[in-house]
């Protein structure tokens, strides 16, 4: 694999696309949205790379946790993005297992004046189903269900409110998100 | 179409735009700051609008664009012109056939769907701006969740005028938290804030974007013994007839004649095309 290799064929489209993609699932919590058009370096899933793609440039630090801090990975990264890599409490975005990415106290999760300023997760899943933890908050009608890693950490994300960290679940070509507002019963 | 990056911005700036998106999304009703641009259009005509609708817009998006309600007014029509020029994108006059529809102070009849965007194009962003003119201590009475000062400008207009006077740009609190300006709409329109489709705001002079995601609660301030009142000119439709649409007032010669018609072009020509008709058109 070429570090070169593997990006957008068409970025502007294909950003618009994915960006589409990744806000209908941070607006639907629990929704599972399916997109296309990366080919990172293993370990990274189509759909980690596609949000790189999206979301990371130079202004987005960002934290490789455990596994995906690889040489190859890291020079695709570089080469795509730009992004600066960096610890967990400087990163905009920090991409990893969830084992890996804890504890996550350890990233920026914003300020009272300023809670925007805080740490985008993106947790590479075994698995992402519509099953298992049931989650509600703005963006969901009644009940919406997703299988999480555990429920203590995102109830505790959740309380501190509107401080937090944001999340997407990365699945293959698959994407769901959980932000800070869902409450996780 | 090859003279102009898809959507006109360049790369770098969507990006950022979505990431502050995304954030808005995340914390509902708070005012996330991001680096607006120099747009082709004169601040005050929807630049904020317009860089948000720039950063959602896919290729394969039909566009709407009303100005008050209206399709067929210059800020409407120059740009969803833009739009298609820069963009390449379909656009359309109907709601139900648009899946973005960036607005400046209207929120459509027709009731939105979940695959549809309403963009707001947004003056001033902070509802506490009036009654607080310095951005610090706005921002640490949002941090404080401290909005006494709102309730004490409404308990005001009772006191003054029997009734809360204050008709557009009606203060919200969004899902128990922010207040929240939702752009200069009528009050008429606040219920319609909690809707399937997901609203987007942007203030382009001001350099804020917040967001309502779907169904998210967006409670109008109010007192128990003054309930909010989403109130409506006492008229049906001249045109088409419709009683539950929020009019227009039209004068129409020298003498105070007048006529009242929906703000709302497209509902309204939808129900005239329908066999709706009101007392000013010959049946």
């Amino acid at each position: 694999m070429q570090a070169v290799s593997g990006g957008f064929q068409d970025a502007p489209e294909e950003a618009a696309v994915a960006f589409r993609a990744a806000m209908s699932a941070l607006a639907r919590p629990g929704r599972i949205e399916r997109v296309a058009g990366a080919a990172p370096p293993a370990p990274l899933s189509v759909a980690a790379g596609v949000l790189l793609l999206t979301l990371c440039d130079a202004d987005t630090p960002l934290h490789l946790a455990g596994g995906v801090d690889t040489e190859a990975v890291r020079a695709w990264v570089g080469f795509h993005t730009g992004a600066p890599l960096v610890g967990r409490g400087r990163a905009a975005f920090a991409l990893g297992r969830w084992e890996a990415l804890l504890p996550l106290d350890s990233y920026p999760c914003g300020t009272p004046e300023y809670p925007d300023r805080s740490a985008t997760l993106i947790v590479e899943m075994e698995r992402l189903a519509p099953e298992g933890m049931q989650l509600e908050g703005p963006g969901i009608e009644a009940r919406a269900e997703l299988g999480l890693p555990e429920r203590a950490a995102f109830r505790q994300n959740h309380a501190r409110f509107p401080l937090g960290l944001d999340f997407f679940f990365t699945c293959g070509e698959r994407l769901a998100a959980l932000p800070r507002s869902t409450r996780v019963l | 179409m090859s003279d102009y990056n898809f959507a006109y911005l360049d790369e770098p700036t969507k990006r950022m735009i979505r990431r502050a998106i995304l954030k808005g999304l995340a914390i509902p009703g708070y005012q996330v700051p991001f680096a607006s641009r120099e747009m082709p259009m004169p601040y005050g005509w929807g630049t904020g609008g317009v860089q948000v609708t720039a950063a959602t817009l896919t290729p394969s998006d039909t566009l709407k664009v009303i100005d008050q309600g209206a399709d067929d007014t210059t800020n409407a029509v120059s740009i969803r012109r833009f739009f298609q020029r820069v963009a390449g994108v379909a656009t359309t006059e109907r709601t139900a056939e648009a899946t973005v529809i960036q607005t400046r102070h209207r929120v459509p009849e027709t009731p939105l769907s979940a695959d549809q965007i309403l963009v707001y194009q947004v003056p001033i962003p902070e509802p506490l701006r009036f009654l607080e003119p310095s951005e610090v201590e706005t921002r640490k009475m949002h941090a404080l969740e401290e909005y006494g000062l709102m309730h004490v400008k409404l308990y005001e207009d009772i006191a003054r005028h029997g009734e809360i006077a204050t008709s557009y740009a009606y203060p919200v609190q969004v899902a128990g938290r922010y207040v929240m300006d939702p752009s200069p709409i009528p009050k008429f329109d606040n219920p319609k804030l909690e809707s399937p489709a997901i609203q987007l705001f942007g203030a382009g002079r001001e350099q804020r974007i917040y967001a309502l995601p779907p169904y998210t609660r967006a409670a109008s301030l109010d007192f128990e013994d003054h309930p909010f009142d989403p109130s409506r000119a006492d008229h049906p439709c001249a045109l088409c007839g419709a009683t539950d649409s929020y009019l227009d007032e039209v004068i129409v010669d020298d003498e105070g004649g007048r006529m009242f018609v929906c703000s709302d072009t497209d509902y309204c020509a939808g129900r005239r095309a329908a066999g709706h008709r009101g007392t000013e058109v010959a049946a």
